[in-house]
């Protein structure tokens, strides 16, 4: 394609380094003005990284980009930003104790004399745009107090503010309800309508069918084509995102659910700020079910998995397992009582990254026999259940006992902390978030393994913040929202539609005023 | 009892204003995410410059200026080594607790002869209420330095700068996201050695404020242990200008309460008056402070285009 | 350059030896530019270490305290905490130790046992102090240990002055008895008997007499390889090690965090309480007196961590090179009239490059990579 002043970005060759991986090889992109374009790929297929480039976070290590026809050098964001673009991350780069306001003016604040900052003409100037695009946000509110969806419309208010032609989305949707994600669609439509492109970062195939006309497919940092998106079935899109034939749906046999080995009656907890944020809680799983949370993040399922493991004290209400009352012991009693968890981010909450793989398979179990002989750790024990693990959960590279965990892939990472925790025989298996970051093939991984542990009995609660992977994988669905469960599917009844108005209390979340 | 009190007052606030500027350097740079534990030396630093510099032109405000400027260069070492090397915060906080008063004793050695101390300034740094006018009266007591005027200038500017200007959001903005502030198009790097030098500069202003306002000379014991007084009241004050000068002001007033009981009518040993101040901060931190919340982003060493 | 040269560079040893390396260099640019011949110092304070056997042993027996401070604060470390109070940890131990061994007076084979290990019980009380009040009310412990330090330095004055243990005409207290000493052959070697032995072997005259000649410095070797056992072998260790490098994660897996903040206080104080008995059983004037600022024990533990990587066993060598910098440096001052001062410019300067050392992986990583990418 020519380059041509139709295009709002066009970038050509594009290629990048990290240390020894080449995160791009060659990139091509063309969006045109004025519309909407998806890039699609698998996680680490080198999506954002291409966007951080044209945002000037990374410097290219090869190729050019051009802005309507010109070729431009973006060295840093302040450029990005002169040249009209804004980007939205999928990590929001917000400052949690600012409110909504001080995070949209910061970096670009109206000022009176001495750098003084005037917050009422911010303010002006702020609602006009809210106005303009129809996007309901309270300005006053601090940024730890509003939800997820709001804090994306704050991101997007950011842009705005700095004048951005062509907006950025990093994974606009990944932890939206629904509704939320036909809110943004909409705003996003507005937006076209005033003239500005819209580059959409995304790995889900139904989000580009709606919002966008063209896609560009990105394979393992090379480009693979550039497609009309109508002409497109999800299928051949998600075979051209991964490079073979893949099955879109979760294979499961019925569950033949038996008796209730968890239960949780009346569960009310207070935050650490003392907030009441689980309100009468109740639950209860069978063995040989999967039980999918759904939820919006910030409804209480932090908190849930916190006063389950005893890092917050529990008002009132039982927690059972097998009949046996867990709430306020310990972490450890929680542990022994039959009970695994797959945390989420294993960066922060499931691995220590800066151990080896052997120190980290035995995390649980250091502390029992084999492992431990007389206060001494047995180290030729544990490089013996190491390998068995890696060789039972596939973890690659197959030498890597001795290796920091920090060194291996999220896939394999997590691979090995799954082992960990099904090995313990758990009757109840937690899993929070257990296929976020992962690439298809360890996805599909992910959710055989958890079915076959259905299968074997074994009531697994899994925790997710993605809707489809809860509608496909569970037996049972449940919603919580603001510390309760507001209803209860059976996995036939439950569709987009029906948990999604749960998720958001029923009613519109937005009706939060200005 | 009016004389007490006054005497209090002048050494409370005395004793307080070096700490405050050097506390209030710890906020700054705190706040933009650098922790810096290596105030004490930047503080011994300033205290030698200025006490030499003060004796060589006999003129105390030029020296309290190079005190600032010696401050600030030690601080940039720190910067260097935690913002571009992205080095431990603490352990090069450290380095500069160890170079800073190996290198005042050495240089004081190097000009006055081989002595550890300076010989004492000709003229100290004015008194802004000062006893002569009072004399005779029930005010004859009370003295105040000009140094007590400067830090207390410091806090207000300081704390003005950080609430209600572009820069303060910002340096704020940096130590909870640095990343945040990064995306929008504003240096974290050049940001941060901004207040990294600004926070040497004043504990260097301590430093001098020390030997050309109260002691009018260089000892190896000037400043001993002040730097980390000031790290904690910048933890007591909970990182804001205001809660710093008044955990100062605790710091200066049990001084004050150790020199008045010392010479009342009760004989308590002056040894056990001196714990006083040390253990009244952690009795109040247990009492009141409880889970302090740093910035989030202090002591973690940044990377451009990571999260 | 090959992967094997950018293996060795980035190791810790490597990294440290070019630390020190730039230390000297730097205190020789110093040197310089203020007018003294730098290799002329330097070969003074070489002197002032290898020249005399008793100089040899002086510098070992000097290390003992910050090779077991320095293992204190390493302890710490690999538990994530900064213990800054080994200062203050050690003072009290003197305090301790002091108070005992002036008030009892029963056999060696108790009295030395009894002393060192009062001390060591009130370093552990003042470490445990900090991790009680972290773990509990969540109070940074640096802060805590501030004002721990200066609490003991009061209390050590306030002991030195009391009159029961006052000594007239002195700044500190009477020496404690006899029977708490660590001395080696102390009664003997200023005996009729050993005098005339040991004039016989000028060697042995030289290091044994004309020095505190002890062999704590051995009890520190033993107990640096003690630590590396606890930390490295034992299933407590690898409590510390996680707790240490992901709290968070620690907890989930059912560490108790807190309870290990305490533990780890307390050993580390106790460790540090053990420089401190030793310190002064192993004096031949085992007072306490009027401090009027911190002898550094403590801080200089702080260094020798940091300088030996948090390795116990690096603790040693970076205790020995420390012990030795400290006592060349007095042999400049009397020497060459060189300001001593340049050595703690010089291990400020070592520290500075170590905590600068992060970098050099990285370059060498960027090296690396450029070149590979050329060759292919």
């Amino acid at each position: 394609m020519e380059i041509n002043k139709d295009y709002a970005v066009q970038m050509r060759g594009i290629s990048k380094f990290f240390g020894n991986f080449q995160a791009l090889d060659s990139v091509d992109l063309d969006v045109k003005k004025g519309e909407t374009h998806a890039i699609l790929g698998e996680n680490g297929a080198g999506k954002s990284t291409l966007m951080n480039i044209l945002y000037g976070l990374y410097g290219a290590d090869g190729g050019t980009i051009y802005l309507n026809g010109e070729p431009v050098y973006i060295k840093n964001p302040s450029v990005a930003i002169s040249y009209g673009i804004g980007m939205v991350h999928q990590h929001f780069m917000l400052v949690e104790k600012f409110t909504v306001l001080q995070n949209i003016i910061l970096g670009n604040e109206t000022t009176d004399k001495f750098g003084i900052i005037n917050m009422r003409k911010a303010r002006k100037k702020v609602i006009e745009i809210i106005k303009r695009y129809g996007m309901n946000v309270d300005l006053k509110k601090k940024i730890r107090n509003i939800s997820v969806g709001m804090q994306q419309k704050v991101e997007i208010l950011k842009a705005l503010y700095r004048g951005a032609e062509i907006l950025i989305l990093d994974e606009p949707t990944a932890v939206l309800t629904p509704q939320e994600v036909d809110e943004l669609l909409e705003i996003i439509e507005n937006l076209k309508k005033d003239g500005k492109t819209v580059i959409i970062i995304t790995h889900k195939l139904k989000e580009i069918k709606k919002s966008s006309k063209e896609c560009t497919i990105i394979r393992k940092g090379k480009f693979v084509d550039c497609v009309n998106v109508k002409d497109e079935s999800e299928q051949s899109l998600a075979e051209k995102m991964v490079g073979h034939k893949v099955k879109l749906l979760v294979d499961k046999e019925k569950a033949t659910p038996g008796d209730v080995v968890f239960e949780i009656k009346d569960l009310n907890v207070k935050s650490h700020r003392g907030v009441d944020v689980i309100k009468n809680l109740s639950m209860s799983l069978k063995k040989g079910e999967i039980y999918g949370l759904a939820g919006v993040d910030g409804n209480g399922q932090k908190e849930l998995m916190e006063a389950l493991i005893c890092r917050l004290y529990v008002e009132s209400g039982k927690i059972l397992i097998n009949g046996k009352e867990i709430q306020n012991t310990s972490t450890r009693n929680v542990l022994d009582s039959k009970i695994s968890i797959i945390h989420e981010d294993r960066h922060r909450y499931g691995c220590i990254l800066g151990m080896s793989v052997a120190d980290n398979a035995i995390l649980e179990k250091y502390r029992e026999k084999p492992f431990n002989a007389n206060g001494f750790l047995n180290y030729d024990e544990r490089d013996k259940y190491t390998e068995k693990l890696i060789e039972k959960y596939d973890v690659r590279p197959s030498k890597c006992k001795y290796t920091k965990i920090r060194n291996l892939s999220g896939g394999n990472q997590q691979k090995l902390v799954i082992g960990r925790e099904i090995e313990n025989d758990p009757d109840l298996l937690i899993a929070i978030q257990p296929t976020r970051g992962l690439d298809v093939g360890a996805i599909e991984y992910v959710h055989k393994v958890l079915i076959d542990l259905r299968d074997k009995g074994k009531a697994i609660l899994l925790i997710s913040l993605e809707l489809d992977e809860i509608l496909d994988l569970s037996d049972r669905i449940g919603v919580i929202y603001d510390g309760s469960i507001v209803g209860e599917f059976d996995q036939k009844e439950a569709n987009e539609q029906n948990v999604g108005l749960l998720m958001a209390g029923g009613k519109n979340n937005d009706e939060e005023h200005i | 009892m009016l004389n007490n009190i006054l005497i209090a007052i002048t050494i409370t606030l005395m004793y307080s204003a070096p700490l405050t500027l050097a506390a209030i350097g710890g906020v700054i740079s705190e706040r933009s995410g650098i922790t810096n534990i290596g105030i004490e030396g930047m503080m011994s630093i300033g205290a030698l410059t200025g006490a030499a510099v003060g004796y060589f032109t006999q003129n105390p405000w030029f020296g309290l200026i190079c005190a600032g400027i010696a401050g600030g260069l030690l601080a940039l070492l720190h910067a260097v080594a935690s913002i571009s090397c992205r080095a431990d915060q603490t352990v090069s906080g450290l380095a500069i607790n160890l170079i800073g008063p190996g290198l005042a004793m050495f240089l004081s050695r190097y000009f006055f002869s081989g002595a550890t101390m300076t010989l004492p300034v000709p003229v100290k740094l004015p008194k802004v209420v000062d006893p002569i006018y009072f004399q005779n009266t029930p005010f004859s007591s009370l003295s105040i330095d000009a140094s007590v005027v400067i830090a207390l200038i410091v806090v207000i500017v300081t704390s003005f700068v950080l609430y209600q200007t572009k820069w303060g959001l910002r340096i704020r903005a940096m130590g909870e996201h640095p990343a945040a502030v990064d995306t929008l198009g504003v240096s974290v790097y050049k940001s941060r050695y901004t207040c990294v030098i600004i926070s040497g500069i004043l504990a260097g202003l301590g430093g001098g404020t020390v030997t050309l306002a109260i002691i009018s000379q260089f000892t190896p014991t000037a400043i001993s242990g002040q730097g980390f007084i000031a790290l904690a009241a910048v933890i007591f004050g909970k990182w804001r200008p205001i809660g710093a000068y008044l955990a100062c002001l605790l710091f200066g007033f049990s001084q004050a309460l150790v020199i008045l009981l010392g010479g009342g009518s009760i004989q308590i040993p002056s040894t056990l008056l001196a714990m006083i101040p040390y253990i009244l901060t952690i009795a109040v931190l247990i009492l009141f402070v409880g889970r302090s919340s740093a910035p989030k982003a202090a002591g973690v060493p940044y990377k451009k285009g990571e999260r | 350059m090959t992967r094997s040269i950018s293996r060795i560079l980035k190791s810790y040893f490597m990294r440290t030896f070019i630390a020190v390396l730039l230390g000297f260099v730097v205190a020789s640019a110093i040197l310089f530019i203020t007018g003294y011949n730098p290799s002329q110092c330097m070969a003074v304070m070489f002197n002032a270490v290898f020249s005399r056997p008793k100089f040899i042993v002086n510098v070992i027996l000097k290390s003992t305290p910050i090779i077991l401070t320095g293992l204190s604060v390493a302890f710490a470390f690999k538990m994530g905490l900064f213990n800054i109070g080994a200062e203050g940890q050690f003072i009290v131990s003197t305090i301790a130790s002091a108070i005992v061994g002036l008030v009892f007076n029963f056999h060696p084979i108790i009295q030395v046992p009894l002393v060192i290990m009062s001390g060591v019980f009130a370093g552990a009380i003042f470490g445990g102090i900090i991790g009680f009040l972290k773990s509990k009310f969540g109070i940074h412990e640096v802060i805590t240990s501030i004002m721990l330090n200066w609490i003991a330095l009061y209390l050590c004055n306030y002991i030195s002055n009391l009159a029961c243990f006052h000594k007239p005409e002195s700044d500190g207290t009477y020496p404690i008895n006899e029977s708490g000493l660590t001395l080696f052959m102390y009664k003997w070697k200023f005996s009729e008997e050993g005098r005339s032995f040991l004039k016989n072997n000028p060697v042995l005259n030289d290091i044994i007499l004309k020095t505190d000649f002890n062999f704590n410095f051995i009890l520190a070797v033993i107990i640096a390889i003690v630590v590396w056992v606890v930390i490295y072998k034992t299933r407590k260790g690898y409590e510390f090690r996680a707790c240490g490098l992901n709290p968070d994660a620690a907890q989930n897996a059912g560490i108790d965090v807190n309870k290990n903040i305490i533990y780890t206080m307390l050993i580390s104080g106790a460790l540090s309480g053990l420089a401190g008995a030793l310190a002064l059983t192993g004096s031949s004037n085992p007072v306490i007196h009027v401090l009027p600022v911190f002898e550094n024990y403590g801080f200089n533990g702080l260094s020798v961590a940091l300088i030996a990587g948090s390795s116990p066993i690096g603790c040693i060598f970076a205790g020995i090179m420390f012990s030795a910098l400290i006592y060349a440096g007095q042999s400049l001052q009397f020497k060459l009239g060189a300001p001593s001062e340049i050595v703690n410019i010089m291990i400020g300067t070592i520290v500075f490059f170590v905590a600068l050392s992060v970098i050099i992986p990285v370059i060498v990583d960027k090296i690396v990579e450029k070149e590979e990418r050329k060759s292919a």
